[in-house]
């Protein structure tokens, strides 16, 4: 039963785009070259493609062309067992970030981290889904965010942050141009962000505020394939906007949430939202052309950025910031393979959350590592997710590495001009 | 009629019909299933992201190149080589021209051909092998693979053999491994001759909406 349940979410879920990639393959194996899973564990199970065969079989058995004249004659592939799904767990959920580096590298250009995604679906369907995962989905629904974060945790953080930057931020302010959700891992590790928006928008001009509604920006239901999880924390943020009548969201620094609200939220809640979806980095970058961000002084450190895969593989933001970060640093030198080719973390796609995949997290690690060390001496490496930069932070531990990881935002906002002028900002510590 | 006769006529019909209707069959079934329309809105032209994909997923990643060469070199050498001796053989074009398309084209020459073929031979048995000997190769393929590879192989073999077109029967031998690889062909993997296009169609319409630059 369990199984039959799988079998039909994955039946459901292939339109023309997954049937073409499964008639597409070619089983030429070059996806596993691209894949930091397979590269850290060299296990043949850890191909991309093979991933997605539950989803392959099924979709052969029943749907595909020919099916019934291959279910005739006995051709057919047999009918996926529970078994099979308990099998394919660890590689559905423990060692996919879904990050898409091998549609890059697939001469079919078949983009496997979306099919992925498909196989989770009818994971869920059967109910076989890592704890960690189901239990940030519970908390995302029943209190606010996948970490547990109330609104008076939030108001709490909030007020601690306009106490240290002497700057007022107005919550569930009405009319405001912009409506800023923050990701999970922001508010409660990296809560210096909501300060340095607090000071860059001041300077900017910018009206702001947050909804006390809809202050998470990370979507679980994404990351673990639960279509009505991910709609219903889409439809927060979507009635909060409407309810404030701001012009436009900000998605934050998280590469699944940015994926979450911009590309798949209106698909997901079915209608056109009334409001824009503006990522921060496009934000930023925006206001500085317009020469409403000035800064003083630049970081001399030699630091390197970190492409978060949904904001830049998948969502198509490279120039941005390095454009905000050349504003800011002398010292800035680019991965090999930085860009739409870059290595993730290992932490995306709810592996991070995901405690069961902690080994293969750190292990995966050292391919990101082996990027950084061929640099041969950076002091500091810059990102632009939050989730990233903890993961890389708890990988930087395991490895016994000593390197600050610095989020963008706040870097920018420590070379802010002072109001009227000043004294040049003072470099960050490394 | 004799078995040469019936190779090289009713045959070859059924084998083209075959051919021609079981992958429109294919392709209108994939296409058929349909894609709900993306109510997102694109940041730049979905279309032109399409076409750029088709195109950039002909050439290797420059950021993968070290790690794949192998297949890489073996699939250009046997696509290229079998591309060229499939159109511009000289018992080729006669054939298109008499048989499918009513109009020819110049035939390459004969050292053209045997440089094309060994290419073709040579690209095809490195896939091939590297199917059989790769631990991760082994783990993702099944029986169509080697049964398209094999297809393939023979068909080549006997073109080699009847190239000459001195004896009927080895002619008619070719024709007929021809004529088994074009009826399995609908049925098979080797369809991503066709299907790539979709494939990464549908990729770069998501990258043109995106506006990722893979």
């Amino acid at each position: 039963m369990t199984a039959a349940k799988a079998v039909q979410a994955f039946v459901d879920t292939v339109d023309a785009a997954a049937a073409s990639y499964m008639e597409a393959c070619v089983h030429c194996g070059q996806c596993a070259r691209a894949c930091h899973f397979y590269e850290t564990n060299d296990d043949p199970r850890l191909t991309p493609i093979y991933k997605l065969q539950p989803l392959v079989k099924a979709y052969k058995r029943h749907k595909a062309p020919f099916s019934g004249l291959r279910r005739m004659l006995g051709l057919v592939p047999a009918e996926v067992t529970e078994d099979e799904l308990n099998e394919w767990s660890d590689l559905v959920y423990d060692t996919c970030n879904m990050c898409g580096r091998c549609t890059l590298v697939c001469p079919m250009g078949i983009d496997i981290a979306a099919m992925v995604r498909k196989v989770r679906e009818g994971f869920v369907a059967a109910g076989i889904v890592p704890e960690g995962l189901t239990g940030a989905a519970d908390r995302a629904i029943n209190i606010g965010s996948p970490l547990g974060i109330k609104p008076e945790t939030l108001r709490k953080i909030v007020n601690e942050q306009v106490e240290e930057v002497g700057i007022p931020v107005e919550l569930d302010k009405e009319g405001a141009d912009y409506l800023v959700i923050l990701s999970a891992m922001e508010i409660l590790n990296f809560y210096e962000v909501i300060g340095a928006l607090a000071r860059i928008f001041k300077q900017a001009g910018v009206s702001w505020t947050i909804s006390t509604e809809a202050y998470e920006a990370t979507n679980i239901g994404i990351q673990m394939g639960d279509k009505e999880i991910a709609r219903t924390l889409v439809g927060r943020i979507v009635d909060a906007a409407e309810k404030l009548k701001v012009k436009y969201v900000i998605s934050p620094e998280c590469g699944h949430a940015y994926s979450a609200l911009k590309w798949e939220g209106p698909n997901l809640v079915g209608r056109p939202y009334s409001f824009k979806v503006v990522h921060i980095l496009e934000l930023l970058d925006q206001l500085q052309r317009e020469g409403r961000i000035r800064t003083r002084g630049k970081d001399a450190r030699r630091v390197t950025y970190h492409d978060p895969c949904q904001i830049v593989r998948r969502g198509g933001l490279v120039s941005q910031p390095r454009s905000i970060l050349n504003s800011v640093s002398d010292g800035f030198v680019e991965m090999k393979n930085a860009g739409v080719a870059n290595i993730c973390c290992g932490g995306g796609g709810g592996v991070s959350s995901n405690p069961r995949a902690e080994d293969y997290r750190i292990r995966a690690f050292a391919s990101k590592k082996k990027q950084i060390d061929d640099l041969q001496g950076v002091e500091a490496l810059v990102t632009s997710c939050a989730n990233c930069r903890n993961v890389i932070e708890e990988a930087i531990d395991a490895y016994g590495m000593d390197l600050p990881v610095l989020g963008l935002t706040e870097l920018l906002a420590e070379y802010l001009e002072p109001d009227g002028g000043g004294e040049p900002a003072k470099p960050a510590e490394a | 009629m004799t078995i040469v006769q019936i190779i090289e006529g009713p045959l070859w019909y059924i084998a083209a019909a075959v051919f021609v209707i079981g992958a429109l069959w294919r392709i209108i079934g994939i296409l058929r299933l349909g894609r709900r329309t993306d109510l997102s809105v694109p940041r730049s032209a979905a279309f032109p992201g399409a076409v750029k994909a088709l195109f950039r997923h002909m050439l290797p990643h420059y950021g993968f190149f070290n790690r794949t060469k192998l297949h890489v070199f073996a699939g250009y050498l046997f696509h290229i080589g079998l591309f060229v001796v499939l159109f511009f053989a000289a018992p080729h074009v006669a054939f298109l021209k008499e048989h499918v398309l009513g109009f020819g084209w110049e035939a390459m020459p004969h050292w053209a051909f045997i440089v094309s073929a060994q290419a073709a031979f040579a690209g095809l048995i490195l896939l091939w092998f590297r199917r059989i000997a790769d631990p991760t190769m082994r783990q993702i393929s099944d029986a169509d693979d080697h049964i398209g590879s094999w297809l393939t192989f023979i068909a080549m073999l006997t073109g080699c053999l009847a190239l000459q077109e001195s004896n009927a029967s080895l002619r008619a031998l070719h024709m007929l491994t021809v004529e088994i690889w074009l009826i399995y062909f609908p049925f098979s993997r080797l369809m991503h001759a066709f299907t790539f296009v979709l494939s990464r169609g549908y990729t770069g319409i998501v990258y043109g909406r995106r506006g990722v630059t893979p």
